[in-house]
């Protein structure tokens, strides 16, 4: 038996190495105080809960070292495991900070920080205590705190995350994901560029049309079991599915 | 500090004329000295509701087009002398009025009074856009039914959107929700939206609730603002919701169906 499978093995590789990019949410840090900081990404995270659960992270220190402030590594990779994130990333970290992340499974990643998070972050540092700001959500993420309108049309070149109602005859469209945490009523589409994973979540689908890259459903078509229920709504072979979460 | 309120809705027949006779009425009667324009150029209404039509002499063109002064145009109103009405035009059309007239219309007003009700006209072309664009305050009057509740909908997007406040990144113009024509047998009947039904579409702070009544009809055809009618059911749902706006604590009436003697003796809810 054994020595069967080993020879198969040998004819078709089990594995091969592939390159991919992936868009990773980068938790820059502008203070070196532990409650600071797990307050402040408890109040990010419940902005949107689902965005973040089981989410990737790469923390990144660089802000800290160039003010000479010292954080215990191991002490912030365990509020981030605690909050329900996964951090996958150091980033900007002093050598002995990089050890210690090695010796718990954290990859070293190389110290880039992009632009747009330093030259926010840089406003931000004269006075670390009074403002820090961890810039957890991707820069391209657009919030919406107020209610969308009738005849309202909404345009995010990234993620879209609306935390209150979409009437209906309104629109709203993301390239990337689309949450709305009140009732949704109006037409949401996702992925408009044509990216096939992105996804719609929202905690009331009374919607007019959902559609992800193109794939629509109309609300005739909408089962009356996820009428108004909280569901996410994907694509799974040119199909849409929604799913109550 | 004057406030210029908007009584606006998008869809047409839903009561802004009645009420914005009403609820300027109720602030002179409450002692401010205020101002009630009709924006309606071509459909004029307020003058006929408010009983000044054979008073009219200059109108709100006019006056933009500097054929008359301000003072020349405004009537005071024959019950309370707190109270002036700037009437429409009735022979030209809505493209007579120009943001910049109306601006400086407004700032001559803010100067002399204390609140400024602009009737607007229904849809959501110049003429409604132009009453609500210089707005502090904005009365939402909305039927319920769901064409009216979604007209609503939309010029609550137009007022967050396209407002001078909205423009400038100023706060926000208040909005308000005034829920006409409202007839709890009927809702109960399942005939017609709830107060409930239109304030989980709207979310939106409610400020009063005016029932269906015909001494609306009554005092829109002898011209006195039914306000003033201080026996009828819509005249109390009126006053209520001046002085709710103006800060008074009171509970909303007319929601439940009409009581039998006994319960409108002893007040209950």
């Amino acid at each position: 038996m054994s020595t069967d499978s080993q020879q198969n093995a040998h004819h078709s590789p089990a594995l091969e190495f592939k390159s991919s990019t992936f868009s990773v949410p980068v938790l820059v840090l502008a203070s070196n105080d532990a409650i600071t900081i797990e307050q402040q990404l408890q109040e990010k995270i419940h902005l949107a809960p689902e965005f973040f659960k089981n989410s990737p992270l790469v923390f990144d220190l660089q802000e800290l070292n160039k003010n000479d402030l010292d954080i215990d590594v191991t002490e912030l990779i365990n509020i981030i495991r605690k909050l329900g994130l996964l951090p996958i990333g150091i980033r900007g970290g002093a050598a002995q900070q990089n050890q210690q992340a090695l010796e718990l499974g954290i990859p070293i990643h190389s110290g880039h920080s992009t632009a747009v998070s330093s030259g926010t972050q840089k406003q931000q540092t004269p006075e670390p205590e009074a403002t820090p700001k961890p810039q957890v959500v991707a820069a391209t993420t657009t919030l919406i705190t107020h209610p969308v309108r009738s005849g309202q049309r909404i345009y995010a070149s990234g993620d879209l995350i609306i935390l209150a109602q979409v009437s209906a005859g309104a629109e709203i469209l993301a390239e990337g994901n689309i949450h709305v945490y009140g009732s949704l009523r109006g037409r949401a589409l996702a992925g408009v560029q044509g990216n096939t994973e992105a996804r719609i979540f929202c905690s009331d689908l009374q919607a007019e049309l959902i559609s992800i890259a193109g794939n629509y459903k109309i609300s005739e078509d909408l089962n009356s079991a996820v009428f108004t229920k909280p569901v996410q709504i994907y694509l799974q072979n040119h199909t849409l599915v929604i799913k109550d979460i | 500090m004057a406030r210029i309120i908007v009584v606006t809705s998008g869809k047409g027949g839903v009561g802004k004329t009645t009420t914005s006779a009403a609820i300027a009425m109720g602030l002179a009667k409450k002692g401010h000295k205020t101002a009630v324009i009709d924006f309606d150029v071509g459909l004029r209404n307020l003058d006929l509701i408010m009983g000044c039509e054979r008073r009219v002499v200059y109108d709100f063109v006019n006056v933009i087009n500097g054929e008359a002064s301000l003072n020349q145009a405004l009537i005071r109103d024959k019950n309370c002398n707190l109270l002036y009405i700037l009437p429409a035009s009735q022979t030209r059309d809505k493209d007579a009025l120009s943001q910049e007239g109306v601006g400086k219309i407004l700032d001559e007003l803010k100067k002399d009074f204390k609140y400024i009700v602009c009737d607007s006209p229904a849809g959501i072309e110049k003429g409604a856009h132009l009453a609500m664009y210089f707005a502090d305050d904005a009365f939402i009057v909305t039927n319920p039914e769901v064409s009216s509740v979604r007209d609503s909908d939309r010029m609550l997007g137009i007022l967050s959107s396209k407002s001078r406040r909205a423009e400038q990144n100023e706060e926000p113009i208040r909005e308000y929700l005034l829920l006409s024509r409202y007839s709890p047998d009927r809702v109960k009947l399942g005939e017609m939206l709830s107060v409930d039904d239109v304030q989980e579409i709207l979310s939106l702070h409610l400020l009063g609730v005016i029932p269906e009544s015909k001494s609306v009809l009554n005092a829109s055809n002898s011209g006195t603002p039914v306000i003033l009618d201080e026996k009828s059911d819509a005249g109390q749902a009126y006053a209520d919701i001046v002085a709710r706006y103006l800060g008074e604590d009171r509970p909303h009436r007319f929601i439940d169906e009409k009581k039998g003697l006994f319960g409108k003796l002893f007040g209950s809810k």
